[in-house]
């Protein structure tokens, strides 16, 4: 009948907007890593800072002893790209048992999207660093971390935006209490990326 | 009133067709591989197809170098973006009479 035709065309047509415009092989699981990655990172980080002093950080400016600077740059660094191979391991592993593959347009302008904010942040609260403002870094890479998943918001699944906002809501709570950091820096990173990555595996993974 | 049946383009009856000017719709470009990834034809199925949507200035075609890698850039134009919202007009209204 010619009504179905109709139909299935809109759907096909609906279908095809969404498809070509949105990266949608981001993997719950490598959210799940993530946030273990970060609370285990946020441990080392506390006993690396807890050695140095029980009081530590009650103002933005503190005095760290090189050493410790260095320790915790290479424990964020870790943790960084722990989360950055699998996540890209695993929505490899997604994207192709989709059928699609990783590396398309949608999945470009993703990435740009996510890095713009994200390095200018980064450069921004290294200079910080620099000048003495360590208590700047936890709440500021909250804050821009939200920013980027807003941003990217446009070009895969619409959930993430939930995940960006929340992102900033702690990093503000963070900035306000200063000398906490370390321990919304665990929750922001830790704990909301393991509850988005079971959020996004039910909805999207486990029915297929 | 305009019977909604003329407001559907014969261009668009074919599936791939179709699926292109979706993509392209919602795109600024695409290029090549990621249109024939999203579309699953083979290479000379999406080149004639987008040649003949060439054809009736539907879409633009840019082909340039990377190196010596060819990289092709489809998009739409005003007259396709014209004609794919007065097909999709046609089957919504089209949908909308046979309900009633």
């Amino acid at each position: 009948m010619e009504k179905e035709k109709y139909i299935q065309d809109l759907a096909d047509i609906k279908n095809m907007m969404e498809r070509s415009s949105r990266f949608i092989s981001l993997s719950g699981a490598s959210g799940i890593l993530a946030g273990t990655f970060a609370l285990i990172g946020a441990y080392f980080a506390w006993t690396i800072l807890y050695q140095f002093d029980a009081h530590f950080m009650r103002s933005f400016v503190t005095d760290l002893p090189k050493m410790v600077v260095i320790k915790l740059a290479v424990v964020a660094f870790s943790v960084l790209g722990l989360s950055l191979l699998s996540g890209m391991l695993l929505t490899q592993k997604r994207a192709k048992s989709q059928g699609r593959t990783i590396w398309d347009e949608t999945a470009k302008r993703l990435v740009i999207s996510l890095a713009t904010p994200l390095v200018i942040g980064g450069v921004f609260l290294l200079i910080l660093l620099s000048k003495g403002l360590a208590g700047i870094v936890a709440p500021g890479t909250l804050i821009f971390y939200g920013l980027a998943l807003i941003n990217a918001s446009k070009y895969t699944l619409t959930d993430i935006k939930v995940l960006g906002f929340s992102e900033i809501v702690v990093g503000l709570l963070a900035t306000y209490f200063v000398g906490y950091g370390l321990f919304f820096w665990a929750f922001g990173f830790g704990v909301l990326h393991i509850i988005y990555g079971i959020w996004m595996y039910l909805k999207y993974e486990k029915a297929a | 009133m305009r019977n909604p049946i003329e407001k559907l383009d014969k261009a668009f009856n074919n599936k791939i067709r179709l699926g292109m000017m979706s993509a392209l719709a919602v795109n600024e470009f695409l290029d090549f591989k990621t249109l024939k990834n999203l579309l699953q034809v083979t290479d000379g199925n999406l080149a004639s197809h987008a040649t003949a949507l060439e054809k009736l200035k539907y879409i633009q075609i840019e082909k340039s170098f990377i190196g010596k890698k060819p990289n092709t850039k489809y998009s739409i134009t005003q007259i396709g973006k014209k004609a794919f919202t007065l097909h999709l007009s046609g089957l919504a209204e089209l949908l909308e009479q046979t309900n009633m």
